[in-house]
């Protein structure tokens, strides 16, 4: 089962001839993951690492299939690119591009808000300035190294790239293993948030645990901590970064900023508490949390 | 990027926002100058001096006063150019003042409060307004959130008229002043479109006597990442205002920030990177910094990361964690080994490494020689560079 991706998903890659998107189709491609082909305005019909190149979405989607994207086209046209893929019926975008300015993802969230994939369901964006997505041995959709992952119980979602991969190589050393691992990014405005993958992992028959890595900024941890104790059954373990971070600093992520005295860590922790949900006390113990969940 | 009051007062008025008569100054020469010009061009006595730093709070903290006359304001100037302005923004530390706004003195009826900023759970504009005027807007939103009117702003749409009417009589603006309240904020709404605002705020908006609304103050803070289409704002970034390790590390397009402990921590990733200083200071130690050497770093942009933390005279042990995803732990192992050759290390060093080519990180750091503690993970690395730093004579 699995969410959002597994061995039939259809990918493309946006900016596909791009030197990042070059080293990540190969390795999304060695992993498993269907990369079907790629697009780079200026040079469709030809063939980049043995990947069939389009000048736009619309006509790779025609040709291809596909029913995803990964998106690795500079800041300057990444909002665009997300906007092209959703025109074209694609119905899971996936955006790595770190650095998307903030207003231009606003005009792009609402006119995604309005549209829907070949499926006839909403377009789901992940990201941007995220790892992706990845369902160990079937679809690898992102940047994070295959490797430190393994097929399993636990469903994972983060804010943080590399916090991921903390927490994928511990739920691996421990053998629970993922059944997704959902990088939704570290931006202010994004595409899915904790609530959503949170429904999702619900939903998903093979997930029997939920691990949510959060960082300081915004309310979203405290709104999935409310959604956790209203809708969920399934147990939650968390752990959110930044608990020594400085107000009014950002730090890294646009999204990390404790600003006028909101979206302290220990704020977000109270209210992760009160919902019930695990707290580890710090990354090292990510793994050992998710664990304890099932003693 | 922050910019001072009265660049932001410039843009205002580039796009046509009315905004009271000032001048920047740097020297209490140029002050008494402006006061005399100001007086001369209003026909008003009085004038205001006010510090420009990028905090709030300056008011408070001593560094705005109304004063009658070009020699007052000469004097009040001579008080303020070089004092160190310490408000609740500033830190105890406080902000060394190098530059000035006299400002003409202007008579106020009301004293509102007006903002824009991009609210994350909506992902949409939100413009808001008070009644509550110069007041600590955090205070009134957490103790009577009634009394901040929101409008959530449609991208499609911009701030629309009856949105900007809605904010002008909640706030009980009347008859010519509604109008220009309402005109007032439109033109705002542009302006943090049009220069990638992440905030424009506003505190005081003033009604005049004679019922003109305007801008008595204005804080504006750029999205850093929209930057690049805004080449003119360039000119703005004052770099007295920040800390010059932080400029130095934007020199190599790293992310880092100076924190007040003793140990220097370089990591990749910024989520892995807060959870580090974390990590640090659960085993009793103080973080010196956050830096995020980002995924795509170079043996060079390691190098130079690796220098910035040396250079800070108060960093007692650094600790190095790297889970390798994109970024190479033999880049991260090269660039830390080119780094020592140039500059030494005088501090204890404890290195974990995890991910891509890890293997071949440890081969290079173990074939360099240098005194390096390695460390199986994230808490042994941070017990480990608590302890060292401690026994360095680092403890804070």
């Amino acid at each position: 089962m699995a969410i959002l991706v597994n061995k039939t998903t259809k990918l493309i890659v946006q900016g596909l001839t791009g030197s990042a998107g070059t080293f990540h189709a190969k390795q999304m491609r060695e992993y498993g993951t269907q990369v079907v082909g790629g697009v780079t305005p200026g040079k469709g019909g030809t063939v980049h690492e043995g990947f069939p190149v389009f000048d736009t979405v619309a006509d790779a989607v025609k040709k291809t299939g596909a029913n995803a994207t990964v998106i690795y086209v500079p800041p300057p046209g990444a909002a665009d690119a997300i906007l092209e893929a959703a025109a074209a019926g694609i119905d899971l975008v996936v955006c790595i591009t770190e650095g998307i300015p903030t207003l231009d993802m606003v005009r792009a969230k609402r006119v995604l808000a309005d549209m829907s994939g070949a499926s006839g369901k909403p377009v789901t964006l992940v990201g941007p300035n995220c790892p992706g997505v990845i369902t160990p041995g079937q679809c690898k959709i992102g940047i994070m190294p295959g490797y430190i992952h393994k097929a399993g119980r636990v469903g994972v979602v983060s804010r943080s790239g590399t916090l991921t991969y903390e927490a994928a190589h511990q739920l691996t050393a421990l053998g629970l293993g993922q059944t997704t691992a959902v990088g939704i990014g570290g931006d202010p405005v994004k595409g899915l948030d904790f609530i959503d993958v949170l429904a999702l992992f619900e939903a998903d028959k093979t997930t029997e645990a939920i691990l949510m890595i959060g960082e300081i900024g915004g309310t979203s941890e405290e709104e999935a901590a409310a959604f956790v104790r209203a809708n969920m059954k399934k147990p939650v373990a968390a752990f959110i970064a930044g608990q020594t971070a400085p107000p009014g600093k950002r730090m890294g992520h646009a999204g990390a900023i404790i600003s006028g005295g909101k979206g302290t860590a220990s704020e977000k922790i109270a209210a992760l508490k009160a919902a019930n949900i695990a707290i580890a006390p710090t990354p090292a113990d990510l793994g050992k949390t998710v664990a304890r969940l099932f003693a | 990027m922050k910019i001072h009051e009265y660049q932001a007062k410039e843009i205002l008025s580039r796009f046509g926002v009315p905004v009271p008569k000032s001048v920047p100054c740097f020297s209490i020469d140029e002050a008494e100058a402006a006061a005399k010009a100001i007086i001369a061009e209003t026909g008003g006595e009085v004038v205001v001096v006010k510090a420009q730093i990028h905090a709030g709070g300056r008011g408070k903290g001593g560094g705005v006063k109304v004063v009658k006359g070009a020699a007052a304001a000469r004097e009040t100037a001579q008080k303020i150019l070089g004092m160190n302005l310490v408000t609740h923004q500033t830190g105890p530390e406080g902000k060394l003042v190098k530059r000035l706004l006299v400002e003409q003195g202007v008579d106020i009826a009301r004293e509102l409060y007006f903002s824009i900023v991009v609210d994350r759970g909506a992902g949409r504009v939100v413009v808001m307004a008070s009644r509550e005027g110069g007041m600590e807007i955090e205070e009134v939103a957490a103790t009577h959130p009634e009394k901040i009117l929101k409008e959530v702003v449609d991208p499609a749409i911009g701030l629309a008229a009856f949105q900007a009417r809605n904010l002008a009589y909640g706030l009980g603006l009347t008859g010519p002043s509604a109008k220009a309240g309402a005109e007032l904020f439109m033109q705002l709404y542009k302006v943090f479109v049009e220069t990638d605002g992440s905030l424009l705020e506003v505190n005081p908006l003033v009604v005049l006597k004679s019922g003109a609304v305007l801008p008595l103050d204005c804080k504006m803070t750029f999205d850093d990442n929209a930057l690049y289409r805004h080449k003119d704002l360039e000119s703005y970034r004052d770099l007295d205002e920040e800390e010059p390790s932080e400029t130095e590390s934007k020199r190599y397009d790293l992310s880092f920030i100076k924190l007040e402990g003793s140990i220097g921590c370089m990591v990749n990733g910024a989520g892995l990177a807060m959870a580090t200083m974390d990590t640090i200071k659960y085993f009793g130690g103080e973080p010196a910094n956050f830096l995020d050497v980002g995924g795509s770093a170079t043996t060079e942009k390691v190098t130079a990361a690796f220098k910035i933390i040396t250079a800070d005279p108060s960093v007692r042990g650094i600790f190095v964690n790297i889970f390798g995803g994109i970024m190479k732990c033999d880049t991260i192992a090269a660039g830390v080994i080119e780094a020592v050759k140039q500059v030494g290390l005088k501090v204890p060093l404890v290195v974990r490494l995890e991910g891509t080519n890890v293997e071949l990180g440890k081969k290079l750091l173990a074939e360099s020689g240098l005194a390096v503690t390695s460390a199986d993970d994230m808490a042994d690395g941070a017990k480990k560079i608590v302890a060292l730093a401690a026994a360095s004579g680092g403890k804070r």
